[in-house]
């Protein structure tokens, strides 16, 4: 029962943060006294109040400066327990976490969308919840990630619809913008989405797909349409064609079903995807946008671990201290190409900046690689 | 010690206490070391002990193993950068190396059950590739290269006196993907698996605190370390080393080859019974010089091709006349040959301890090997040494025509660590 409405509000913040681009919503603030107003600047990050009671607390983030901003409420390892990304500057967005656990967290802006953040203390008060046995631990890692994937697949449909209309009314320079963006949830749950063998190579596949005697179709053509070709008499028709492979994924994505093995070896296999694909600037070969899948296959590994953190904290604190100090050398290795409207281009990435970026990311992956074993012992 | 003798990759053949674990492994096991060393003959060379090839080579001693120990079949040298500033990630990773260093020149795998022992989900702590091999006399040394001592460790008052980057040399190529590096390892061993999977695994256990900057494959030892050894031939098909120092030579070790407290005093001193290890990749011009004619070849190397004679002299181990002279009234060994520029006579007295390898890595993409001589050297002091004789090779060598040096490093060794010591502790300590 008590988990069931963790994973429901969880689910919710999740829901939230991560749609939050395409509508600010306004759900219910159970347990909430009021929304806690944080006015983001580019140099401040002033929260109204530092201290709430457990349960859901809700946030109403202004941004009052001159960047992109985003704001985070941290829990321990920066695990993130709930983000409002993208703010334009001038908007408010509220959103909604759910903290059962009492304790100190840390709230942050991140003016830009680069870097640490400007940080500050967040006390949550109450009792503490009772203590859960790791298999408990698990279960709920895996209900969490579940409905994280759902989440990523209803803002990969989204997303893709906004692409695909902008292709059809051959808005050229609107779709490259938006082709690296819409590709970003299919890339964070790459290994689920690639999971269902029939539609992955319609709808992520590579120009050799053709090789296998099958339609080259997908993100991938529609970006040698857009970069390369120009749009085609049937550019239209592949777009609407990929719309409806996408609605079929996003539908088989939200009734997925995981275990606490595949979460674990899932986070590994992102970051397996970077190091084959995006690294070697093999996938985005047209536009040159594969920093922008880089990074969204590390969020949905980091998103994994985090799922998995409160599981691996019982069992292998250590690798978890490890697992993010090379995050965060990663995070600051990517911070390096990140530009206003999102990453640098492959291609004007020099051989010395693609070797820092494999470097930090062997790191990251062979103490990634250290989690399945830890969650099967 | 416990785990070191812990589970062993195979059956190890007349190493003590080691044998008697080995059975752990499998019957079938030993039956196969033994058939292997008995397949392969022992050298017969004057003087020296017959050593079987697939034996373990020590770890512990006062120095390190793989400068003097006998010269193995097989290289895999990594030069390495280290990628994080702190200092005791730095020494946790030295620690951990030794430990695996220690278990897999003992023939054990990288981690007590690192294949198979750490359960079907777990990822295994040793890649695996020499779990039914022997120890085949694997050494493993390090050595820390000058941008080690840069200030991001609290180093730079233990860098030992003159110790820097080579300079230039007249004629080198130098690609700096082939050079330097703070950290340099040297595996060695007479299986290539053995040597290939002892630098994987330290490579892979540092990730996070080190990458590789380059690495260098190398086979067919063109040195002798040791009397027993027959002396082996290069690319060029000359016999490689005939006058290298040796190991049963221990004062001329002390004076060419190992580091003595006069040299390094104060705080460099933790190099005492080290030595300083000088990398250099030789692409040879293989075609070029397969078209050039026997007499030509011998008077560019200064010796015979078959017997590897000083010419003007019947045997390889004749001692090098440099004053023979010919019929024609030229010196026998002419002026620009190889051997006479780089003879302790020219050079006042310099020797250094050579232990280089043959490499291939392919063709170069027009149809021409890329191969050559992976020089390695070990001196007591790379300026007094390898520089001068460097120096007088890259001027006059009529070798130059057919070489290009291309890589080039260099890296103190520390000296031997003792039983639960580690590499680099008496320099970070």
């Amino acid at each position: 029962m008590r988990i069931t409405a963790f994973h429901a509000a969880l689910g919710a913040a999740l829901l939230l943060g991560t749609t939050a681009c395409g509508s600010d919503s306004t759900g219910e603030a159970a347990g909430g006294k009021g929304p806690i107003a944080v006015e983001a600047t580019d140099t401040e990050c002033s929260v109204g109040r530092t201290t709430a009671p457990a349960g859901t607390i809700e946030f109403a983030v202004s941004n009052m400066g001159s960047k992109a901003n985003e704001f985070y409420l941290l829990g321990e390892g920066d695990q993130v327990l709930g983000e409002v990304e993208n703010i334009t500057p001038g908007l408010t967005r509220t959103f909604h976490v759910e903290v059962a656990e009492p304790g100190t967290y840390t709230t942050a802006c991140k003016p830009g969308m680069k870097g640490e953040g400007l940080r500050g203390e967040f006390t949550v008060t109450g009792a503490t919840a009772a203590a859960q046995d790791a298999d408990v631990k698990l279960a709920e890692a895996v209900e969490r990630y579940e409905t994280y994937v759902g989440a990523q697949a209803d803002e990969l449909l989204t997303r893709t619809t906004a692409f695909v209309t902008a292709v059809k009314a051959g808005r050229v320079e609107e779709a490259k913008r938006l082709y690296p963006v819409a590709r970003g949830p299919w890339e964070r749950i790459e290994p689920v989405a690639e999971s269902f063998g029939d539609l992955d190579p319609m709808i992520d596949g590579r120009e050799d797909v053709v090789e296998e005697g099958l339609a080259f179709t997908g993100y991938h053509r529609l970006e040698k349409d857009l970069w390369v070709d120009g749009l085609q008499p049937d550019s239209g028709a592949v777009a609407d064609k990929l719309l409806t492979d996408v609605r079929a994924v996003a539908a088989r994505a939200r009734a997925v079903e995981l275990n606490p093995l595949q979460l674990a070896n899932g986070s590994k296999a992102l970051l397996d995807e970077v190091a084959t694909g995006k690294i070697t600037g093999e996938e985005d070969r047209y536009s040159h946008t594969d920093l922008y899948d880089f990074d969204e296959n590390y969020r949905g590994c980091k998103d994994a671990i985090d799922a998995l953190r409160p599981a691996l904290k019982e069992r292998d604190p250590e690798l978890l201290t490890t697992i993010d100090a090379r995050f965060k050398e990663l995070d600051a290795a990517l911070d390096e190409h990140r530009t206003d409207r999102g990453f640098r281009l492959y291609t004007e990435l020099s051989k010395d900046e693609v070797k820092d970026l494999t470097v930090r990311l062997d790191a990251v992956s062979e103490q990634v690689a250290k989690v399945a074993g830890a969650v099967a012992a | 010690m416990t785990e070191q003798h812990g589970v062993t990759r195979r059956g190890l053949l007349g190493v003590g206490a080691g044998a008697a674990l080995a059975g752990a492994v499998t019957g079938v096991a030993g039956t196969y070391a033994a058939q292997r060393a008995h397949a392969v003959p022992s050298p017969a060379a004057a003087g020296g002990a017959a050593h079987d090839p697939s034996a373990p080579v020590p770890f512990h001693g006062a120095h390190q193993a793989g400068i003097t120990t006998p010269a193995q079949d097989r290289l895999h040298f990594v030069g390495l950068d280290v990628t994080t500033d702190d200092r005791e990630q730095l020494v946790e990773t030295l620690k951990a190396w030794t430990r695996a260093a220690e278990r897999m020149t003992a023939g054990a795998e990288a981690a007590p059950g690192g294949v198979v022992g750490g359960g079907p989900y777990g990822v295994p702590a040793d890649t695996g590739e020499a779990y039914d091999l022997e120890a085949s006399g694997l050494t493993v040394t390090i050595g820390f290269g000058p941008s080690l001592f840069d200030g991001r460790f609290g180093l730079t008052d233990r860098l030992p006196e003159g110790f820097a980057d080579l300079p230039a040399f007249r004629g080198d190529d130098l690609d700096p993907a082939r050079c330097g590096g703070d950290i340099g390892i040297q595996a060695c061993a007479n299986d290539p698996q053995v040597a290939v999977h002892a630098i994987r695994n330290l490579v892979r256990m540092g990730f996070g605190t080190v990458s590789v900057r380059w690495s260098q494959l190398g086979f067919g030892r063109t040195s002798s370390t040791s009397t027993s050894q027959v002396t082996a031939r290069n690319l060029f098909g000359f016999k490689d080393g005939t006058n290298n120092l040796k190991s049963e030579d221990p004062e001329a070790l002390a004076e060419h080859v190992w580091v003595q407290p006069e040299d390094v005093p104060g705080a460099a001193s933790w190099m005492v019974g080290g030595s300083y290890l000088v990398a250099r990749r030789i692409r040879m011009h293989i075609e070029v010089w397969d078209r050039t004619n026997l007499q030509e070849q011998e008077q560019v190397i200064g010796r015979t091709k078959g017997v590897g004679a000083p010419l003007g002299q019947r045997q390889e181990f004749a001692a090098v006349d440099l004053a023979v002279k010919g019929a024609d009234g030229q010196p026998a060994i002419p002026e620009t040959a190889h051997i006479r520029l780089a003879s302790p006579e020219t050079l006042d007295g310099v020797r250094l301890l050579r232990r280089g390898y043959n490499f291939t890595d392919g063709s170069d993409g027009v149809g021409h090997l890329d191969a050559g001589l992976f020089f390695i050297a070990f001196c007591r002091d790379a300026g007094r040494q390898f520089v001068p004789m460097q120096r007088a090779l890259a001027g006059a060598d009529a070798l130059n025509e057919y070489i290009e040096h291309n890589g080039s490093a260099v890296f103190a060794c520390p000296p031997g660590v003792g039983p639960g010591g580690w590499w680099g502790e008496t320099l970070f300590s």
